[in-house]
């Protein structure tokens, strides 16, 4: 008796001795766990704060109000209003008539061209479609807000600095002074920038905007997204479900894996080899790089969806069949909607993947500066990565900002789709 | 066998202990066949069964997991498969209905006659097979999905109801009969995996026999309940046996005595002993059977 509670008093000693180097030992390994968070969290905001303190500049543009004088002999001499007249008419000789009549001091051809070169050259397209929307302007003068130059741009910014010397500095003493002029009389200022968000790349800083290549994005990954989750669901449902065990399925999945580990850069040879110069479409279009991509995401999506299948209880699955469900019935009525939220993370994740992806698209000649808008998937585009690539490599000041600027607009569309797949899958989250 | 509904045997644990330690000598005596003798003792064939097994065996790889059973299993009746963990009754249970399909590496030999259908040929399609063999597993498996839709689904598949009115009674009929429908009636669109352990294998049996199946296979179908649960659940096959065939795996013998008409016994893959469940309760022939009912074994 005496020897049993003594025994059972060295036990308890015992645990209670182990106890503090195990509650030392949990201690410690929250405080890696913090400590490692904390370290990629600081990564994060140092990432986001350097993206954010360089690109939010980029989505403001300076602009100089002209007073235009859209004479009708200039524009429409015949008076027919005809577009091609209209569109073709000389709006660059406006805006250099107008800054002409702003500062009538000016006289040398040199310090004329000094002059123009404040007015971004896309102020005569600003004049155009303006006209084109509303010929009813022609013959009057109106004040007219055109985009800065992006010397210009930059200065106002304060990226250039007035207190170098004149000889160090993209813009001249004579530029500062008229500048100054313009800011007196209230007709330079800040605006949101607009042509950001709603045109395409431009040699021209002041001119590039994001939407071409966003459209490109957008446009690739909805071709990529239409063929890898349905292929990718199909195949993982095939092998998991239906396909027999044996040599052949093992083969299959090491390929798979294998497939998910293939530098991407090999998927843009193939899509090249195949896509371009056998089943000849067309060249840098999202239709290739959407292709291109899917063979990229494909084994993501069936790596995760063979998951997702596999974490589905196989009590649910004996249950269908033992009231009689078809093996087909057995995974579309029961398996297939448990396995769903699984599966969109993976999916999610590959797209993600396409969505950053450059390599690949570099064989098919999606790297390329593309100007216009691609409203289908035929036509030339390039996307989100790639123009900011093509931005980063650019001499100018002005494209750093929009290179960090298209940084925030990638990582923004990033949020967003991970944002609409956490939605889905919170709705199609199911217990059991 | 009524006599056996009317008049359960009584196991109560207390006395069964007591008389085990005095009569274990005794009741040893009254075995006949020697544990060494595997050959199966009893009757295994009736006249006129449900379902007839001869010679199955099954192996999961190489291991031989039930030996040449032979069994058949009666019209109306309730059969009881007893016998150690691991001997083989749930692999038994599920040749029934081909549910062993679904695992890789198992191999099924022998006949499995059933309206004249061999069950065991690879051929058969096991969609009518399991409309007509339905089966309960130990343990509950509810769909996620609500109550309606659980007990719904297998007579939509199978093309059972005409209509919404149809469809409606037979999922009030199910939960009725597997004595539910007084608990639920108010939440049939709640989740059925939100039904306490007792109600959802309740459900799980609505679900089996909203199919109007011939032939229920219950694997253990009480093991997680608590006794008023297990009463429900075991009158509940008293009075569905008097449409159904039941095969019932159990480890508790006191439910065997009570619901069952006939007993097999099952060791290491071989059947043993059947007979009826007054018999082999009472007048156990083997001596493994003998040891395992009166608690040496196991
Ligand atoms: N999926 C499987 N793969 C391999 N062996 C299996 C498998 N299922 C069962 N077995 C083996 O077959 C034998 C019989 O198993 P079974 O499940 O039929 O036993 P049981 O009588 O139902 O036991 P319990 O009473 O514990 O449920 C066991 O020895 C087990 O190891
Ligand atoms: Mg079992």
């Amino acid at each position: 008796m005496n020897k049993q509670s003594n025994d059972k008093h060295a036990v308890a000693e015992r645990i209670n001795a182990g106890l503090a180097r195990r509650h030392a030992v949990e201690r410690l390994f929250r405080c890696t766990g913090l400590l490692a968070l904390l370290l990629g969290l600081t990564f994060l905001c140092a990432l986001f704060f350097s993206i954010i303190s360089k690109g939010y500049t980029a989505f403001q543009q300076t602009y100089i109000q002209l007073e235009i004088d859209f004479d009708e002999q200039k524009l429409d001499p015949a008076g027919e209003r005809i577009y091609e007249v209209l569109s073709t008419a000389d709006y660059g000789g406006l805006v250099k008539q107008s800054l002409r009549t702003a500062f009538p001091a000016v006289t040398s051809r040199q310090e004329q061209r000094l002059l123009y070169d404040l007015v971004s050259f896309g102020a005569a397209y600003h004049l155009r479609d303006r006209i084109l929307a509303d010929p009813a302007l022609i013959g009057q003068i109106s004040r007219v807000w055109v985009p800065a130059s992006d010397d210009v741009d930059m200065l106002i910014k304060g990226y250039i600095k007035r207190d170098v010397p004149e000889a160090e500095r993209r813009l001249r003493d004579v530029q500062l002074a008229w500048l100054d002029t313009l800011e007196t009389e209230a007709r330079l200022s800040l605006q949101f920038n607009t042509a950001f968000f709603t045109s395409g790349d431009s040699r021209e800083p002041e001119l590039a905007g994001i939407w071409g290549a966003l459209m490109g994005s957008i446009l690739t990954l909805a071709v990529t997204l239409a063929l890898s989750f349905p292929i990718g669901v199909a195949t993982a449902v095939y092998l998991e479900e239906f396909a027999p065990r044996n040599r052949w399925s093992d083969l299959i999945e090491v390929n798979i894996n294998n497939l998910a580990a293939v530098p991407s850069i090999v998927f843009g040879l193939l899509g090249l080899a195949v896509f371009i110069n056998f089943m000849s479409f067309p060249r840098s279009a999202p239709l290739v790089g959407g292709l291109v991509l899917t063979l990229m995401t494909l084994p993501t999506i069936i790596i995760a969806s063979r998951a997702a299948l596999r974490a589905v209880p196989p009590s649910i699955r004996e249950a269908a069949l033992g009231v009689g469900a078809s093996k087909m019935q057995t995974v579309f009525f029961h398996v297939l909607p448990l396995a769903l939220p699984g599966m969109l993370t993976g999916t999610i994740i590959g797209m993600a993947q396409a969505l950053g992806e450059t390599a690949p698209l570099l064989m098919i000649g999606m790297v390329a500066f593309i100007v216009d808008i691609p409203s289908s998937i035929f036509e030339p585009a390039t996307v989100l990565p790639v123009q900011i690539f093509l931005w980063a490599d650019s001499p100018e000041r002005a494209f750093i900002e929009r290179t960090s600027a298209a940084i925030m607009v990638l990582l923004g569309f990033l949020i967003a789709m991970n944002a609409l797949a956490v939605i889905l899958r919170k709705k199609l989250e199911r217990r059991w | 066998m009524s006599t056996v509904l009317e008049k359960p045997l009584n196991f109560s644990s207390e006395r069964r202990r007591g008389e085990r330690r005095k009569h274990a000598r005794a009741a040893a005596s009254s075995a006949t066949v020697p544990r060494e003798d595997r050959q199966t003792v009893g009757a295994a064939v009736v006249e006129n069964p449900r379902i007839r097994c001869t010679d199955i065996n099954v192996h999961y790889g190489s291991k031989h997991a039930v030996k040449n059973v032979t069994l058949d299993i009666g019209q109306h009746e309730v059969m009881a498969m007893i016998g150690p963990s691991g001997c083989g009754k749930s692999t038994f249970l599920r040749c029934l209905n081909r549910m062993n399909d679904t695992i890789d590496n198992c191999r099924i030999t022998g006949d499995i006659w059933l309206d004249g259908l061999n069950v065991n040929d690879r051929a058969i399609d096991v969609v009518p097979l399991r409309a007509k063999v339905g089966m309960v597993f130990q343990k509950p498996n509810p769909f996620p999905k609500s109550i309606y839709e659980n007990i719904a689904f297998g007579p939509r598949i199978h093309g059972l109801a005409r209509n919404k009115t149809d469809l409606d009674e037979i999922v009030v009929n199910s939960l009725q009969n597997a004595g539910l429908w007084q608990e639920v009636k108010d939440q049939l669109d709640q989740l059925g995996t939100s039904l306490s352990g007792g109600q959802q294998q309740r459900l799980c049996i609505a679900r089996a026999i909203a199919v109007n199946p011939e032939v229920i296979l219950m694997d253990e179908p009480c093991s997680a309940l608590d006794p008023i649960a297990t009463a429900v659940i075991e009158n509940l096959m008293s009075e569905l046996c008097a449409e159904y065939s039941i095969v019932i795996v159990t480890h508790s013998m006191q439910q065997a005595a009570r619901v069952s008409h006939r007993t097999a016994y099952f060791h290491l893959g071989d059947l043993i002993e059947v007979g009826t469940t007054e018999s082999v309760f009472m007048n156990p022939l083997h001596q493994l059977t003998e040891d395992y009912i009166t608690g040496r074994f196991g």
